[in-house]
């Protein structure tokens, strides 16, 4: 009973979100200390930018952890950081864009456009970044209120949108199919795991309107 | 963002490329003097000096001694400026060994490249195994600093030491059948850890090859040095090919076998991806691949907020050199 209280304490409720709040920006941290120090080697643009799109990647699938985590495991204190997980899926998702912008390319119009008419794989990404955005807009409780039962809709975007960055990796794929291997195996269960939950609900409504 | 000077390793410690560069026109100009030509010790090719705790790689004795023998092939060299050393032995693909861009150097240290022997077979006169030091002993080492281009649309400029292609392959007498010649990386997963790797699409060992009037083109080099020193494992120890007007994915490392055919060979890349990597992979911005445009390249080691964005030359820019081998050729089908 202590204990219970003990954890659904404000003070530490508010710590845990900190925690993670600060812990979520030590990427960013990490890599910006890499860099500055020189320790990046001969290509610095593309580690800083493969990294940041790799946090994006990790985030984004962390979202979508959370849901799973907690009806098949009972994780229920997870539920209040997803919106926070989500938007650091967008934070890092443009940092990588930003630094794609910067030290990959310069903001030359010309490789921008050619980027994207013709890299598949940067058509994708890119696809995925922008339908991130509307999501992110929209992640605040007043938008969740005004949307009503269209605010689940909009927001189950994030299904294609995570397909699409499983499409992204898949295309720069250049020999190894480790990480599509692990992050399309990690997105397949994730995603497998909504669809039997629903599988379920509907034989069981079905089950019941029968009987 | 602001960015600061390296902590680990301070300037002053770094010798520029141009002292670099200067050190070595001095030296030949001393060896050009009687005293000099007459002494056993005219170093053409002065011992490196490097930043202190980088890895030297002396390779063996009999190597070094040829190594410090050796003399610059100006005509064949570009003056552009030199990547610094500690970026071209940290930077490398050579899927063998990892397939991310540091993976090379930190898992090739242990990599035995001393005996080593090299296979001719085909169609030669001189068919057999020949150990290195006999393959490298009767020639004079040259070095050359030449662009290489990566399908990765990245470049770094290196100085090579080798011998030309054409003089090595020559001794073995090539028959009249011989159109190609293929040369394969060693196949040895004990010590590769990228061969063991379940998720590879590649098909071990690496095989690339060439046209036979390509490899007697004067242009086509056979590297055993780097930087004045024996080439690092990274860098494709003991013995890798330099074809300064192709992708770097021709170069092939650590070569073991090399073969005389009368047909082209299946090579490496073009046998995973056809459509993306095509038998000749000479260097050409009007034919992209699939994830990078080939018509800029970035120059490393490039600044962050300027990045060294230049745009890529026909051939790599040796087309004077070489675009008459494919006068006949539809570039934009034979990619």
């Amino acid at each position: 009973m202590v204990l219970k209280q003990l954890k659904n304490h404000p003070a530490l409720r508010l710590l845990e979100w900190w925690l993670l709040f600060l812990a979520a920006l030590l990427p960013l941290a990490w890599i910006s200390w890499q860099a500055w120090s020189f320790a990046l080697g001969a290509d610095p643009a593309k580690e800083i930018t493969d990294y940041l799109g790799q946090w994006a990647l990790y985030l984004l699938w962390g979202s979508l952890a959370i849901t799973p985590l907690r009806q098949a495991l009972g994780w229920t204190r997870l539920q209040r950081f997803r919106r926070m997980i989500g938007l650091y899926a967008l934070f890092y998702a443009t940092t990588h864009l930003l630094a794609f912008g910067t030290f990959i390319i310069g903001w030359r119009w010309d490789l921008l456009q050619t980027a994207l008419t013709e890299r598949t794989y940067i058509i994708v990404g890119a696809l995925a970044l922008l339908l991130l955005i509307p999501l992110g807009v929209t992640s605040t409780k007043g938008w969740q209120r005004r949307l009503k039962k269209r605010w689940t809709q909009l927001h189950q975007l994030v299904y294609p949108i995570s397909l699409l960055v499983l499409l992204h990796v898949v295309w720069l794929i250049r020999d190894s199919y480790f990480d599509v291997f692990l992050y399309g195996s990690l997105l397949g269960w994730m995603l497998g795991y909504r669809v039997w939950r629903r599988l379920q609900r509907r034989l069981r409504r079905s089950a019941s309107l029968s009987s | 963002m602001l960015i600061k000077k390296p902590t680990l390793i301070r300037p002053s410690e770094i010798t520029p490329p141009s002292a670099y560069l200067n050190r070595r026109q001095f030296m030949q100009g001393l060896a050009g003097t009687a005293a000099f030509a007459a002494s056993a010790s005219a170093l053409a090719l002065p011992a490196p000096q490097f930043d202190k705790g980088l890895p030297v790689y002396a390779g063996p004795d009999w190597l070094q001694q040829q190594l410090r023998a050796g003399v610059s092939n100006k005509a064949l060299s570009t003056d552009e400026k030199v990547a610094p050393y500690q970026h071209a032995i940290r930077h490398n693909n050579f899927y063998e060994f990892g397939t991310g861009k540091g993976d090379p150097a930190k898992n090739a240290q242990d990599f035995i490249t001393d005996p080593w022997s090299v296979e001719i077979s085909g169609e030669v006169n001189r068919p057999g195994t020949i150990g290195l030091e006999d393959l490298i002993k009767p020639h004079q080492l040259e070095e050359r600093i030449v662009r290489l281009r990566c399908v990765e649309a990245w470049s770094m400029v290196l100085p090579f030491v080798g011998v030309s292609l054409a003089t090595l392959l020559k001794q073995f007498e090539p028959t009249s059948k011989a159109k190609y010649v293929e040369f394969t990386t060693l196949n040895d997963p004990k010590q590769m850890p990228g061969q063991r790797s379940v998720f590879s699409s590649l098909d071990w060992p690496y095989v690339e090859a060439l046209r036979m009037d390509e490899a007697m083109h004067p242009l086509a080099f056979m590297a055993v040095g780097m930087y004045g020193n024996a080439l690092p494992p990274q860098n494709g120890a003991p013995l890798r090919l330099v074809l300064p007007w192709k992708y770097g994915f021709k170069w092939v490392k650590s070569i073991v076998g090399i073969r005389f055919t009368e047909t082209m060979p299946a090579t490496t890349w073009n046998k995973m991806a056809a459509q993306e990597y095509g038998f000749f992979a000479n260097v050409n911005p009007a034919v992209s691949h699939p994830r990078w445009s080939q018509a800029t390249e970035r120059r490393l080691p490039s600044s962050l907020f300027r990045p060294n964005i230049i745009d890529t030359q026909p051939f790599n820019g040796y087309g004077d050199e070489v675009a008459h081998l494919y006068s006949d050729l539809d570039l934009k089908k034979w990619f």
